[in-house]
């Protein structure tokens, strides 16, 4: 026989029960971010030295050898990527943000979140079918492209996300003034948003610059310097994946130094997005 | 200040003589270009699809649909059957969910009803780092740390308490399906949670408010006033998740073992889609070699246009509602 007393103790059980799992979910959730920087940074310090950063790889068994070509060419790709990326991205989330309001805005919407959702080595199957065979080779092109779709659907949506906090009050004061409306968008509510703009942009580019799978058959990999923007291009993480699946130990140590490398570049990109997204006075 | 900047600035930059006609006409044409980005997107996905199917069609018409379920996996003799290939996605993909969705609901549910504001948010913030872990990171880490703690820590004391199940049968590999499960819950519960938050932080206040005043806990409220009542966030959540896991390439590709093969045992390597395209694109020697990888390529296309779109509208329903 249950008496009130004894469902009231175990339900007030139940409860701290619960909350005690929550607790350890969250426990779970974030232990793996512990293990993995926490290794990163054990392992990958001692190949932390100056060759690592100025050196070609070096052929199995010579030991030393460093990254530096990799390292040049995340960049370039990085750089091929935006100039893809940032203007159509941008320019799409103004029009989401201000005239993407009917039916046409929300299948683009639906469409970009969609795309978001692609597997990235589908886009690198399609940059392979639409640039490498009709080019003949694999290019740096190929691999910016690559990553430059990529990069559309996520400064797009940021860029929409912080259009639409610039007060509806600024932007009416400027058409008031008789300023055309275009101009109004591009230097007024653009501007205004700006800051929340370039955190998307830091983030798009934190996000791609880590991305493997798309590179593996459009932008491949070389041992040695890019030769041209129709040729093959190094890039940390292909040059991570190569090592780290190799059975060298010094591959392994140089996979473990280009991790922290990617990862530094990678936190202090969140980092620092995080700091200038931060909502401070409009209009700045 | 601010109005004398602006007027001066657009004066200087657009108004020449002739007022409202040229304006407009430059108003309708930043529409256009506005507009044309825009539709870029909407362009990019069908234009996937078509090149995807084109570059597919060798090996379609050479397979059709059997393709999806024979297992016969053969470049030497140009045989190609996707089976084993679809099975280990299905496989690590469900068992990310498994194993991800209620550490995520978890989350979830502390983020929105138990930890303060300050709190939530600090936490949220380290939840999202784990987002921004490189893939490839990940699998270097699963390589190394995970895949040995698997063989040694996890694998063992599992069969030896459910050995009799063929799921946890066979000697204890380390690299393997469970492994690559595990990754993708890791990869997967950054997206499943803060999804699930946003779906529960939707609830409306009253719905808490008159289940406390009945009496309840605070496990009653989230469990009979909370959690039904953003039912169709988290199915959605869930479903993104499952997208996200679905396509995942590098860390699976480093943990799973690559062997095609349908092994009944968790603990046994296995190969997905995505890892297959990763490893045998590049040297795939025939056209139909080639042709039978786009097609896998466009199979895992179609299947993430379908989740993502369902979970979009799941998710979008919840919050406008």
């Amino acid at each position: 026989m249950i008496t009130p007393a004894r469902t009231a103790r175990r339900r007030l059980v139940t409860d701290r029960v619960m909350t005690a799992l929550f607790l350890a979910a969250i426990v779970v959730a974030v232990a793996p971010l512990v293990s993995v920087l926490g290794y990163i940074v054990a392992q990958g310090v001692s190949g932390i030295t100056w060759a690592f950063f100025t050196r070609l790889p070096a052929p199995v068994g010579e030991g030393g050898g460093g990254m530096a070509n990799a390292l040049v060419g995340t960049l370039t790709l990085i750089a091929l990527a935006s100039c893809v990326g940032v203007p159509v991205g941008i320019l799409g989330g103004l029009f989401l943000a201000e005239i993407g309001g009917g039916a046409l805005g929300w299948w683009i919407r639906f469409t970009a979140d969609v795309l978001n959702g692609v597997p990235s080595i589908v886009v690198g199957v399609f940059v392979y079918a639409l640039v490498v065979v009709p080019m003949k080779r694999f290019s740096a092109l190929a691999g910016g492209i690559a990553l430059g779709i990529m990069m559309i659907p996520l400064v797009m949506r940021t860029t929409e996300e912080m259009v639409r906090l610039v007060p509806a009050a600024l932007r009416e004061a400027s058409l008031a003034l008789g300023i055309p409306w275009w101009v109004t968008t591009l230097r007024v509510t653009l501007r205004a948003a700006t800051a929340g703009v370039i955190t998307g942009v830091m983030l798009a580019v934190a996000r791609i610059g880590g991305e493997t799978a798309p590179l593996l058959f459009t932008a491949f990999n070389t041992q040695y310097w890019q030769a041209g923007w129709d040729q093959p291009i190094a890039s940390l993480t292909v040059q991570l994946y190569n090592y780290a699946i190799a059975p060298y130990d010094d591959w392994h140590r140089q996979a473990w130094a280009a991790a922290l490398v990617l990862m530094a570049i990678v936190l202090v990109l969140n980092v620092a997005a995080r700091a200038a997204g931060r909502p401070r006075s409009l209009g700045g | 200040m601010f109005r004398s900047q602006v007027g001066r600035e657009a004066e200087a930059l657009l108004l020449p003589p002739g007022g409202a006609r040229p304006r407009r006409w430059a108003d309708r044409t930043f529409r256009g270009a506005l507009t044309a980005p825009g539709l870029v997107v909407v362009l990019l996905v069908a234009w996937i699809a078509v090149e995807l199917t084109g570059a597919a069609m060798p090996a379609i018409r050479r397979f059709g649909p059997a393709f999806l379920w024979t297992s016969r996996w053969d470049p030497v003799h140009n045989v190609f059957g996707a089976l084993p290939f679809v099975y280990g996605t299905i496989a690590s993909s469900v068992l990310a969910v498994v194993i991800g969705v209620p550490i995520s609901l978890g989350v979830a549910i502390y983020l929105a009803e138990i930890a303060g504001a300050r709190t939530a948010r600090l936490l949220s913030c380290l939840i999202e780092l784990v987002a921004a872990i490189p893939s490839v990171i990940l699998g270097l880490w699963g390589i190394f740390v995970l895949a040995p703690w698997v063989r040694t820590v996890v694998e063992p004391p599992l069969a030896a308490v459910l050995g009799w199940l063929p799921l946890f049968s066979g000697p204890a590999y380390g690299i393997g399906l469970l492994a690559a499960g595990i990754i993708l819950a890791i990869m997967v519960i950054p997206v499943v949670s803060s999804v699930s938050r946003d779906a529960l932080r939707a609830v409306p206040q009253e719905q808490r408010e008159a289940m406390y005043a009945l009496g309840a806990t605070r496990w009653e409220v989230i469990r009979h006033a909370v959690l039904p009542y953003g039912r169709s966030g988290i199915i959605g959540a869930i479903i993104l998740g499952f997208g996200r896991a679905f396509g995942e390439t590098m860390a699976v590709t480093m943990v799973i073992g690559n062997r095609p093969q349908i092994a009944p045992s968790l603990f046994q390597p296995a190969y997905t889609i995505a890892a297959a395209l990763a490893n045998e694109f590049s040297e795939a020697t025939s056209d139909l070699y080639l042709s039978a990888l786009v097609e896998m390529a466009l199979v895992l296309f179609a299947v993430s246009l379908l989740v993502n779109g369902a979970a979009q509208w799941l998710v979008s329903r919840m919050t406008r509602a």
